[in-house]
């Protein structure tokens, strides 16, 4: 079928998660649609996420979603250059549902198909409100399942300098949360009562991994948090949750903001971003661009909608993907730990 | 009338094309290697035999459950992208329906009794027989454990073939406890098989059984394991309140 005309459009689709998502990104930078099915209210019962309840809820909603975003912004599947599908990492068998779709899509209207990681579409949201952004750069990414300081040396290569040993700080922030009985999911709740407490009331301790000075351990903080509400539940102690939600948010981005500066130094980087879920969080962006100031460095980051998951991001890392080649087959599987950098 | 069926419902993957009384291509196959990785290529590999074109297809036939989470979820995901791209209306074939048919036509008063393995002791299953050449539904699929099947089968007294991926699993059991007449089916009618689904998906569509792509999701026949285990406990707290 004959194109209407230059532009490189792509439809991607997300699914690795809790969020079946469809978007359709225009030359790798223009989001022509971002369409989002959040399931959080369902999981909300069960303080966090399903994965069995996830995958079917997926399977339910993809094709609406897709439609959605096709219709949004006015362009039909003959008008596609590829499909970007997020297929690792993540829960198995909601990637399952993307991935089965965006290949059956493909093969029947012989599109391109262009498998993405589900971390290089975090790192890529940047791109989408920073048209002045390229690589190199360096990139914290901090959501509910990942934390990895990465340099991006270039579109779709990435040298990891650092990664948690343990928790995700977005999973930290979800455990505390509902420790102090603030439910899921945990982060905006957190952010929104920090504001309201103490961040020095409490010293809560910041572990350091011996000999990997841009590893991260959050189990520590997080114990020390929950061994704090024991102490004062035992004694009969008030617990004034604003100022223990203040001190732990405090800690995290501490750590976060120490070892993104310390890399950027060493590295002599001038660039860095956030991205992921943990970076709409209001304390770490206020944080990070305050040090990034003082230390000389260009501070980016996506705006909320584009931090969480979305399709856009993963649209904008299958461009960059497709413009260098990269371009998967039928046999496509979800890879559930799939590394970043691997194709 | 064209119809595309998928089935990945339990170990086997199957794809076929079935036009009017023809089975124009189906490809079978029972093996280790994941659906997701398969089932695709196998429908790419078919089209190009027979040089199908995807737009002469009047519906997309699937094995919509019960059967395995994952593989029901890959089969239909696969036929929902399919049936938008195409522009298709889907048909979901009950699986336990889909495997008794392929025992067409067995003398009226013997049953039909497909078993799929549900773990925790449970079959998928239903009890069928053929009456003036079609599928009657005796018992509606659902998941029952193993022993009250077979007790059932007995209250029966009629004859009875099992087929299907729980035969392995439970073949002891019912040479033990099941007391009327039975037989295993052979290998070429025992499992999952696509040309069977388009054989029923036929019938559906002349009766108008079709669905929107966007509207199509498997029957699990089973509730997730966190919403058994929420409800348990909420039912618990319930009694005592009371």
């Amino acid at each position: 079928m004959e194109k209407k005309n230059e532009d490189v459009l792509i439809l991607a689709i997300e699914s690795s998660c809790d969020e079946t998502a469809a978007s359709v990104v225009k030359n790798g930078r223009t989001i022509l649609s971002n369409i989002i099915s959040s399931q959080i209210e369902l999981h909300k019962l069960y303080g966090g996420v399903v994965p069995e309840i996830a995958s079917r809820k997926h399977i339910e909603k993809i094709n609406q979603v897709i439609e959605e975003a096709l219709k949004e912004a006015d362009v039909t599947l003959d008008d596609l250059d590829a499909i970007g599908v997020t297929y690792g990492p993540g829960l198995v068998g909601a990637l399952l549902v993307g991935v089965a779709e965006a290949k059956a899509i493909s093969f029947a209207k012989d599109i391109p198909l262009v498998g993405v990681h589900h971390i290089e579409g975090h790192i890529s949201a940047n791109y989408i409100e920073h048209p002045d952004l390229e690589p190199p750069f360096l990139c914290l990414v901090v959501s509910g399942g990942h934390t990895h300081l990465v340099i991006v040396k270039d579109y779709g290569e990435f040298e990891i300098l650092g990664r948690t040993r343990d928790d995700a700080a977005g999973e930290a922030f979800d455990k505390v949360a509902r420790a102090i009985g603030l439910g899921y999911p945990g982060g905006p709740k957190i952010d929104r009562l920090s504001k309201e407490g103490n961040a020095y009331a409490f010293d809560f301790p910041k572990a350091k991994v011996d000999e990997a000075p841009y590893d991260f351990s959050f189990s520590g903080v997080k114990s020390a948090v929950l061994n704090h509400l024991n102490k004062c539940r035992m004694q009969g102690e008030e617990i004034v949750a604003a100022d223990v939600a203040a001190s732990f948010q405090r800690c995290v981005v501490e750590v976060l903001v120490e070892h993104a500066i310390a890399a950027a130094k060493d590295y002599k980087i001038d660039k860095l971003a956030i991205a992921g879920g943990v970076a709409s969080n209001s304390g770490l962006r206020t944080a990070m661009e305050e040090a990034c100031r003082k230390h000389n460095i260009g501070f980016y980051h996506p705006s909320p909608i584009f931090c969480t998951d979305n399709a856009a991001m993963i649209g904008v890392a299958a461009y960059y993907e497709y413009q260098k080649g990269t371009r998967h087959g039928l046999d496509l599987n979800a890879i559930p730990n799939l590394r970043l950098g691997e194709r | 009338m064209k119809i595309l069926a998928l089935d990945s419902s339990g170990l086997v993957a199957s794809v076929a094309v079935v036009e009017d009384d023809i089975l124009v291509a189906e490809y079978t196959m029972n093996y280790k290697k994941t659906h997701s990785q398969t089932l695709l290529p196998m429908l790419d590999e078919v089209k190009k035999a027979i040089s199908l074109d995807l737009n002469s297809i009047d519906a997309i036939a699937v094995a919509a459950g019960p059967g395995s989470f994952t593989g029901l979820r890959i089969g239909s995901a696969t036929a929902k992208g399919l049936g938008l791209a195409l522009d298709k209306p889907l048909i979901g074939i009950p699986t336990v329906d889909a495997l008794a048919y392929n025992l067409y036509d067995t003398a009226p008063d013997t049953l039909i009794c497909p078993i799929m393995d549900a773990r925790r002791k449970q079959v998928y299953t239903g009890i069928y027989c053929f009456e003036n050449h079609a599928l009657k539904i005796l018992k509606p699929q659902d998941a029952v454990p193993m022993t009250e099947l077979i007790e059932e089968l007995n209250r029966t007294g009629k004859s009875v073939i099992f087929l299907g991926d729980g035969v392995p699993v439970y073949r002891e059991l019912i040479e033990e406890t099941c007391h009327v007449p039975y037989s295993f089916a052979p290998a070429h009618i025992n499992k999952q098989r696509a040309a069977a689904v388009a054989a029923l998906a036929q019938i559906y569509y002349k009766e108008g059984k079709m669905e929107d792509a966007a509207d199509h999701q498997p029957d699990y026949l089973r509730v997730s394991q966190a919403e058994r285990e929420r409800a348990a406990r909420l039912a618990k707290e319930e009694n005592a309140d009371h």
